[in-house]
Parts: structure tokens; sequence; C-alpha cells
């Protein structure tokens, strides 16, 4: 009995995030400003900052990592905008299902969609900012982990002031202050790969903040959907 | 369903002592003008409105809700928008989801982006939700809203279908429905609050 009721949440959740992923796909822009984004900071850190490559790559994981933060919060602005505004979300809401599994397979769309693609791209731009091909690893590693810490994080931000008019100023105060340990063990962890140090530190911090919001953001995400929807 | 209800808008009460229970068979309509509480009072219904509302409400566990918003997504056909509710649960198969499209009479568009459709298809994308199997109870908000006359006329032979194989409608409008004897009418005129 529970493995048939196991079997059946594992197809309920493939099955929304497949229909959630199919959704993002349909409008490609969401996907690629994120990317545009970073591409043209990237490209704009020399032109301010001077050609020199030894002082480019010392200021690389600083850059990179903010300019990752800063993508991610454009994905959570326009997290639940759309379900909110369609009526898919008091649907999501009424189900049996609780919300605080059913947020779940929208939020890994999210993730594969917005942070998977991100860290990705991440080697490309670094090397544009003359990082070591060395640090390549690390870089990828800690944005993975620091991409879904940084949606959870944003997410319950985003259910919060989803029923808000213009909320994205008011999100952005919410979660940025949130985001400061994970930019700082995110960089940490990239500028101890540079001077050849022992980067597992941060990156161990980093892992067990995804655990942790895994475990704790869908909960106060759903209570967060229900006050913006005055539930 | 429900008894002594009150609902509550704001600091404003909007209607009070409302009562309504809803037997298998039965068509109910909640009439009455604009603003006067029935969209409200069917959201009270649906749980949609826990903070303002009063008094019992006892209801069965599954409903199907459509409310003003369709939960349509407008990059996608309407097939895929079928293919899954917005609340995740039901996966019907390909052929009830062209039959329930056929029976609106927009499985012609079935493929198309559904926000090239107009608002009157859209609507019939919607209410192509009825047509599948779905729970008993309805809750619908201003179902008729947008549809031609013989969209309405569709709409109303599925209402007392659905009733007639057990289940049990309630709708709010503010026209009165060709439903005959079976259509039950609560005005919520004599309900209003201050």
């Amino acid at each position: 009995m529970t493995d048939q009721s196991g079997i059946d949440t594992l197809q309920y959740l493939s099955g929304q995030t497949a229909r959630h992923v199919r959704l993002q796909l349909a409008s490609p822009s969401e996907i690629v400003n994120p990317l545009l984004f970073f591409l043209l900071v990237v490209i704009l850190f020399p032109l301010g900052l001077g050609p020199d490559p030894e002082r480019l790559a010392l200021m690389a994981p600083g850059i990179l990592w903010v300019v990752a933060l800063l993508a991610n919060l454009m994905i959570c602005m326009r997290l639940f905008v759309d379900d909110f505004e369609d009526g898919s979300l008091e649907q999501l809401a009424m189900a049996s299902t609780p919300l605080a599994l059913s947020v779940i397979p929208q939020l890994l769309a999210a993730w594969m969609t917005g942070g998977l693609v991100l860290s990705l791209a991440a080697p490309l731009f670094g090397m544009m900012l003359g990082l070591p091909v060395s640090a390549v690893p690390v870089l990828v590693a800690s944005l993975l982990m620091g991409t879904a810490i940084m949606l959870l994080l944003g997410a319950v931000g985003a259910a919060l002031t989803v029923g808000v008019r213009r909320g994205g100023i008011l999100l952005a105060l919410l979660i940025l202050p949130l985001y400061i340990p994970v930019l700082i063990a995110g960089t940490r962890a990239l500028d101890e790969a540079l001077h050849s140090g022992d980067p597992v530190v941060a990156l161990a911090f980093l892992g067990a903040g995804v655990t942790g919001g895994l475990l704790l953001a869908p909960l106060a995400i759903a209570a967060g959907l229900r006050v913006s929807l005055e539930l | 369903m429900a008894s002594e209800l009150s609902v509550q808008k704001g600091v404003r009460a909007l209607l009070s002592n409302v009562s309504l229970t809803v037997n298998q068979g039965d068509v109910w309509q909640l009439a009455g003008g604009n603003g006067v509480g029935k969209t409200s009072l069917l959201r009270a219904f649906a749980r949609l409105a826990r903070i303002e509302v009063f008094g019992r409400l006892e209801r069965c566990e599954d409903v199907l809700y459509s409310g003003h918003s369709a939960a349509l997504k407008g990059a996608l056909t309407p097939r895929q928008n079928l293919m899954t509710h917005p609340s995740g649960l039901n996966a019907p198969s390909d052929l009830a989801i062209d039959t329930a499209l056929e029976a609106v009479g927009v499985l012609g568009h079935a493929d198309v982006q559904t926000a090239r459709l107009s608002a009157g298809q859209k609507r019939r994308v919607a209410l192509a939700r009825l047509f599948l199997p779905s729970p008993r109870l309805w809750l619908l908000d201003e179902p008729f809203t947008a549809l031609d006359v013989q969209g309405v006329n569709v709409l109303e032979a599925r209402f007392l279908e659905h009733a007639r194989s057990g289940g049990a409608v309630v709708f709010t409008s503010h026209q009165s429905a060709a439903l005959g004897d079976e259509l039950k009418v609560l005005n919520l005129e004599h309900y209003c609050g201050d």
C-alpha cells in the first residue's frame, strides 16, 4: 500500500515537473534573459576595470557570484506570478495534495531552466574573466548548490510578495540579507580554489544549505502562498 | 452544506445567515446583482476564503471549482492545458480530451496556442474540464460569461446530465438560466449583511 502511494507520488512529481518545464520552454525569453544579463555584465567588467588579466582573475570569484545572485533574483521575481494571476495557484491550494509537496515540481523546473543552465554556462563566463581552468570544477559545484539555495530562499520571498503589485523591490529587500551567507560561502570556495587552498569547507557549508533548504523551504513557501491567497 | 453562514469582506458584512443544502442531483443558482456576494459565497464553499467566513460549513472533499480566472496557460495548447488539471490530479486519456474538446466545439483549435483563441473560445476550453472525469460537486463562478447562445445550451444540457448522474452543481449568474424545474435559485439579495 505504501509502495503504491510512493509510486503515485513519484509519478505526480515527475508529471508536474515535466509540465512546468514545458511551460518554461514555451516562453524561452525567461530562460535566456538571465543568461544574457550574465553575459552583458561579464563583458562590461573588463571594460570598466581595465584588461589586466591578473587583476580580473583576482576579482572573478566576486563578480561571477554577485552576477549569479542577481540573475537568480530575476528568476525568483517571476516565480509564482503567472500561476497567481491565471488562478492555477488557487486550484493548487484547493487540491488534496499538500501545497508544500505540490510546489516542489515548480521549484525543480525553475532550477533546471535557471540555476542549472547558469551553472553550466558559468565556466565560459569565468574564462572571459581570466579564471584559471583549475578553478572551474569548484565554480560549477559551488554555483549548482548556491543557485539551489538561492532559489529556495527566493521562492519563500516570492510566495509572500506574489500578491503585491510590483513586489520586485520588496522581494529583493526581503531576501537579499538571506543571500549574504551563500554569497560569502560561494566566493570563499572559489578563492580557496584559486589560491590552492581547500574549498571543501565552504562547499560543505553550501551542501548543508541545500539539504536544510529542501527540508524547510517548501513548508515556508506553502505558508507564504496561503498568506498571499488570503486562505 | 452550509448553515447560517456569514461572509465578511474587510469590515463590511456581505452576507449573513445564508443556509444552503446541496443534495445529489441538485442544480443551484446563486443569483443577485453585482457585488451582492455571489463570488465570495462560492469561494467560501470552495474553502478559498477562510478568514472571512463565519458559520458552519460542511463539504464533501472533492470539488471542482472554476473561477473568474480560468487557470489556462496561454503558452500551451488547449490539449496540453487539459492534459493536467492545474491541481495536478487527473491525467485523462487522449480520447477523453478529444471528446471533451469536441463537446464544447473547440476540437478544431486543439493544437493552437491557447493565447491566440478568442475570449469565448478560451472560456470553452476551460469548460471542457466539465466534460472530463470530474468530482461530483461543481462550484462554477459565472460559467456563462462570454459564451454564445449555442455554448450556453451545451453547458445547460451538461449541468442536467451531471445532476441526473448523481452529481450536483452550484453556479453563480445574474441571468436566468433555462434549466426548467430542476433549477433551484438562491437569491442573495435577501441575505444582505448591513
